[in-house]
């Protein structure tokens, strides 16, 4: 089996007496979408702070590229190669579309302590970011400030800056959230292709989404994983019918 | 040309002509005056970096303002009393040589301030820079070796080579030319890489943070350029009144400094232009009809505050955009 990517051991975080994470591990290896299920308030956000870095564990390991990110704090894991999406845009609302994108590629380059050249006329900028924009479909609207895009644009925004970092692994939270039927079919595709450039750990609600694309699917109920396996072993796992699909599925 | 290009140029023109006017007309008061205006738009041009692109509200800019003045002070005093200063260093009456000395200071005070103030947000950064603004007072105001309480007086303005400093426009033009430069620095930071990262620190710094850029060592850069800035204003403010006092270090001078951006728009290249050009119009204006004019000028800070959140720029220049 190959090296996994990112790998996550008996992670715990406890907000007072709730135990939001509780004893997680798990891995993302290369070429992979992992999905992360499971109910509204089971912690899936709360893992994916804790793996990005904006949230601390109490305890548990959380190594990326085969080292141990503990000690990093957000941008230092950005750097390494962790590409995140936030479940709520979390954008720059009064920077265009573009320069929301020209920043993430900034800060691929590494250089953001440069005083002079003026970033809109500088292409090593502006060229990989419009391209960015294009894939993913966003290119018409390169000059509207992030406030002013809709929903779905913003969404559409989140998942260009991630890409613009380059990374090494994806973490999205919900990218389909609020998307619409169409937008959550073409960004299945999109996912579908990108995980040839990198792994991805895709927290999603969208069953249909997710037992279309995942290569596995763990299974997230009161902070703790009840189930890991491909879309048919989920499908069929007796415990996961039981805690959260509700016997429906 | 843009409306707000349009704007700033006007401002610009308007803030030469008056005095030339005025020297025209055998009117040198009026050219102190905006020679005064010139020097407050420049410490809120110093200001503007932190407060209008990083959204770093610091309520202690006067630290560095009065710094500047102090060092101006300082050393035009050992210079005129042939004083060792320090190692047989007898001052300097040189101006290039204050602007580098006051410029260097604030930026070293500014960096610790900074590295522990920046450890706050929201009102504990306020409060943590009034704080270090007002130790800084207090201790100026009980060394009595340069005055105290009572400050300090320049006797002779300090020197530019090639200009008599001690006539009222040449001095005015040398503010204004260190104002265009001001401007000039604001303009190419907000343009640069650092200010795109600057301005994301203040839109969102977690998503900063999540991009890889850590907003920390942004904006303490930030903290110090703006300290240095409005440093060299201080120098030449001190140079304007030929004294220096602890006033200058005083909270009312950091809140005046905020007025100016507010009332003139923040994180506007001209807006402390507008707000200082504006300040001085009222204070001399109503100064001279009532004591009580800080009272109208509180007045027309609350309409801005209410009715034109993007201040005088705002009005005339109309919304800020982002290329
Ligand atoms: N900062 C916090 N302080 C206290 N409790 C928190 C905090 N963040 C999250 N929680 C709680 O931890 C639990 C897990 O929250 P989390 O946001 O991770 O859930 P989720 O699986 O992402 O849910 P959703 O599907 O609704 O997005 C919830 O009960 C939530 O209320
Ligand atoms: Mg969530």
């Amino acid at each position: 089996m190959a090296e996994p990517v990112l790998e996550i051991s008996d992670l715990r975080k406890s907000f007072g007496a709730l135990k939001a994470t509780d004893g997680v591990s798990l891995t993302l290896l290369p070429g992979e979408i992992h999905a992360l299920i499971g109910p509204n308030g089971a912690g899936k956000s709360t893992l994916i702070h804790q793996i990005s870095g904006s949230l601390k564990p109490d305890s548990g390991s959380i190594r990326f590229l085969g080292r141990d990110v503990g000690g990093l704090d957000m941008a230092g894991r950005a750097r390494l190669g962790l590409g995140r999406s936030f479940q709520i845009s979390s954008l720059m609302p009064e920077f265009s579309a573009l320069r929301n994108v020209m920043l993430a590629v900034q800060a691929r380059q590494g250089s953001s302590f440069r005083f002079l050249r003026p970033v809109t006329s500088d292409a090593g900028l502006t060229e990989p970011a419009m391209a960015m924009l294009e894939r993913v479909g966003l290119a018409g609207r390169a000059g509207v400030p992030a406030a002013e895009l809709s929903h779905g644009e913003r969404r559409q925004l989140e998942i260009a800056v991630a890409l613009a970092l380059g990374p090494k692994a994806f973490l999205f939270d919900e990218p389909m959230a609020g998307m619409g039927p169409e937008g959550s079919r073409a960004l299945t595709k999109f996912l579908d292709d990108l995980r040839r450039e990198a792994p991805i750990l895709l927290v999603e609600h969208d069953m249909e989404a997710v037992f279309a694309l995942a290569d596995r699917i763990s299974v997230l109920v009161y902070g703790r994983i009840v189930a890991t396996g491909t879309a048919d072993d989920i499908r069929n796992d007796p415990e996961v019918r039981r805690a959260y699909l509700g016997e429906t599925a | 040309m843009t409306r707000e290009t349009a704007v700033n140029t006007g401002l610009a023109l308007l803030l030469v002509a008056f005095p030339l006017a005025a020297q025209a007309m055998g009117e040198p008061f009026y050219i102190t005056l905006a020679t005064r205006a010139a020097i407050l738009a420049l410490a809120a041009v110093g200001l503007n970096v932190a407060l209008g692109l990083g959204g770093l509200v610091s309520f202690g800019h006067a630290a560095f303002f009065g710094l500047g003045g102090y060092a101006a002070g300082i050393l035009s005093t050992h210079a005129f009393n042939a004083e060792p200063l320090f190692l047989g260093f007898e001052g300097t009456a040189s101006m290039p040589w204050i602007w580098l000395v006051a410029a260097v200071l604030c930026g070293l005070v500014a960096l610790p301030i900074g590295a522990i103030s920046l450890r706050t947000a929201g009102v504990y950064f306020i409060m943590i820079t009034l704080a270090f603004a007002q130790m800084i007072y207090y201790f100026a105001v009980s060394w009595p070796a340069y005055g105290g309480e009572d400050g300090l007086s320049i006797f002779v303005r300090d020197t530019f080579p090639g200009v008599n400093t001690a006539l009222p426009l040449p001095f005015f033009l040398i503010c204004y030319a260190l104002l265009l430069g001001g401007l000039a620095l604001f303009w190419l930071l907000r343009g640069s890489r650092f200010g795109a990262a600057l301005e994301g620190a203040r839109q969102n710094p977690v998503r900063l943070a999540a991009v890889g850029i850590a907003p920390f060592g942004i904006r303490l850069t930030a903290f110090v350029v703006s300290a240095m800035v409005t440093g060299v204003a201080g120098a030449l403010f001190a140079d304007l009144n030929k004294f220096v006092s602890p006033s200058m270090l005083s909270w009312q001078m950091s809140g005046e400094l905020i007025v100016l951006i507010i009332l003139g728009g923040k994180g506007r290249l001209f807006g402390p232009v507008a707000g200082a050009m504006l300040y001085v119009l009222i204070e001399y204006v109503l100064g001279g009809i009532t004591e009580r004019w800080q009272f109208f000028l509180g007045l027309v800070l609350l309409m801005v505050v209410l009715f034109a959140r993007g201040g005088l720029l705002g009005l005339l220049a109309g919304k800020a955009r982002h290329g």
